[in-house]
């Protein structure tokens, strides 16, 4: 136990945070189109519809990246490395830099849109909803423009052996010994999925066998610790590419997630992982130790159980299920939270919902159909099945499936359940509306968004940390380093904008000021 | 080169995202079994609706590339 106490001030789930999604692209009627080409077009097309009036189009600046540095302390030289790993390639592949300040860009034959840093869990849902919106926008206009029909799927497999990814962002401090993060967040990561999980009709890789499990992604988990994203991908991924300061800060980068279509599962994963990581930062988990024998087989077992009350196997000889883990979980929050002496409103939230969500998985699950995408997800299943009298094996079931990610808010599953009321929302549709447009006002977002929409033909090239300007009659381009993620907000920069009539005049105020 | 430099302001939250908070947490509805039973009928009625057609097409040639 840390003692460390109430100096720190109340708990919080609020930190540096975002989330970047794969979609899934189909053309019916042309399976031989290539998805590269085809997930081009979708960025490509809105891309033309938001910068109609810009000469220029930004490109994205790869000079801070390196995606190779791992955690533990070596580099892994580019030979080595596979070639879908080298993401700092420009390729020439299509990347647009939007005004919300996320990057939407095409990865891995995937169109990919990575959220703006934000600092809560709240506003995390926000702008990966608004990512939603863009994605059904941005297929509807590519569809326009090519006559081909492209849809796009927020979810995270064909159940064909192919993935792709949903990951969470979190900034940390850098002086949390790694090690700490892999023991204390492994057991957390593996039991998170019966709130986080998004549901999967298909079991293994290649959905050998027809049956529902929790999870879209926990059949994909082969490793503990790992560097890898697209092979071999490890529960705890280590990625160690901060953008922003290496000497204070780490980003932990977390593949195992699911892509969740409902609000609340999108909150809860946010918030507990947070948590949870502000709990490791301050030591306060050093005395607990909730290490399981086989984490990765003890992942898939999770995933598979619907009863959730089959026992994994912990290092200590215990034995315990994965919602008894969870509630250990909740218990140190709760205790932690104490000992900081309190914790902001969003993180009482945050406790709330996790405590009531799992008495509710554990007194009767389908009480959680208005939050969790599994359970929501089983439940059209489930009166499918007996309506019509189906079983696992049928296509009906697979087709809901995959329908259940469907962006479009009038052909998606779960944007149906939501305008039936069936699915709690956290931010009505204005909100998510203005996100799609607006950045983010307390992070270093804002300052990259506000640049995108005041200056488009002034920015050459942007990333999450930095911003670099082609102003005309300088003989240079002129690179705004934004290492650190919490400045540039508005309340830094607002100002300055507004006294800035040209980008010059704002390269020029930021110069001297 | 430009460079930026601020006074190392802490970033407090915005004031609007704690008004709405008390709502959420205690919002667990508690229905009835049957009512629950109406709720699903009512959600495979609209789902019937929107389903693709050719459910084993579409499943079929849902094929994708990995990705990370």
């Amino acid at each position: 136990m840390s003692g460390k106490g109430n100096d720190l001030g109340p708990a919080t789930v609020n930190r540096v945070m975002g989330i970047e999604t794969e979609y899934g692209i189909t053309v019916p009627g042309h399976p031989t189109m290539n998805a590269m080409v085809t997930s081009t077009h979708v960025v490509n097309a809105y891309a033309m519809a938001v910068s109609q009036h810009a000469r220029r189009k930004a490109r994205w600046d790869y000079d801070e990246e390196s995606p190779l540095r791992d955690a533990r302390g070596f580099d892994m030289t580019r030979a080595e490395a596979d070639p879908s790993q080298l993401t700092d390639e420009d390729l020439g592949l299509a990347n647009v830099i939007l005004t919300n300040g996320a990057r939407l860009y095409v990865d891995h034959a995937h169109p990919e849109y990575s959220s703006p840093e934000v600092l809560s869990p709240r506003d995390a849902v926000l702008w990966d909803r608004a990512g939603v919106l863009i994605m059904e926008q941005a297929a509807q206009l590519a569809s326009a423009g090519t006559g081909l029909p492209i849809h796009l799927y927020k979810n995270n497999t064909d159940n064909k052996g192919a993935s792709y990814g949903t990951h969470e962002n979190y900034l940390m401090r850098r002086t949390t010994p790694f090690a700490d993060i892999v023991r204390h967040l492994t057991p957390f990561f593996v039991t998170r999925q019966v709130i986080t999980g998004s549901g999967r009709l298909g079991i293994g890789q290649e959905g050998r066998e027809m049956r529902f499990q929790l999870s879209q992604r926990a059949d994909f988990f082969e490793v503990e610790v790992g560097l890898e994203t697209t092979l071999k991908r490890p529960i705890i991924n280590t990625r160690d590419e901060p953008h922003a300061d290496p000497e204070r800060y780490r980003r932990l980068h977390v593949i195992v997630g699911d892509a969740n279509l409902s609000d609340v599962a999108t909150l809860l994963k946010t918030g507990m992982t947070s948590l949870l990581l502000g709990m490791t930062e301050d030591g306060f988990l050093q005395s607990s130790d909730m290490a399981l024998q086989d984490p990765v087989k003890s992942m898939h077992k999770v995933s598979h159980d619907l009863t959730l009350r089959e026992g994994l196997e912990m290092r200590d000889g215990r034995t315990i299920t994965a919602l008894d883990l969870q509630y250990e979980y909740l218990r140190l929050a709760r205790k932690y939270v104490e000992e900081r002496g309190g914790a902001d409103a969003e993180t009482q939230e945050v406790l709330l919902l996790w405590e009531t969500t799992l008495d509710d998985l554990v007194s009767d699950p389908t009480r959680c159909a208005d939050r969790l995408d599994w359970v929501a997800k089983l439940q059209l299943m489930e009166g499918s099945m007996s309506r019509h009298g189906l079983d696992w094996s049928s296509h009906r079931l697979q087709a809901i499936d995959l329908q259940y990610s469907d962006v479009r808010s009038d052909r998606g599953l779960a944007r149906r359940l939501e305008s039936m009321g069936k699915l709690r929302r956290l931010h009505d549709d204005s909100a998510v509306l203005a996100a799609v447009t607006d950045p983010p006002r307390n992070t270093r977002a804002y300052f990259r968004g506000e640049c995108m929409r005041r200056f488009p033909n002034e920015v050459a090239a942007a990333s999450w940390d930095s911003v670099v300007f082609d102003l005309a009659g300088e003989e240079s381009l002129l690179r705004v380093p934004t290492m650190e993620p919490t400045r540039g907000t508005a309340e830094h920069v607002a100002s300055v904008f507004e006294a800035s009539a040209t980008a010059a005049d704002l390269v020029r105020a930021l110069s001297t000021s | 080169m430009a460079q930026r430099e601020h006074a190392d302001k802490r970033v407090t939250r915005d004031s609007e995202s704690e008004t709405d908070v008390e709502q959420t947490g205690s919002a667990t509805t508690t229905e009835s079994r049957s009512d629950l039973d109406a709720d699903v009928d009512a959600i495979l009625d609209e789902i019937d609706d929107v389903l693709e057609e050719n459910a084993e097409d579409f499943v079929k040639s849902f094929v994708q590339k990995g990705g990370q």
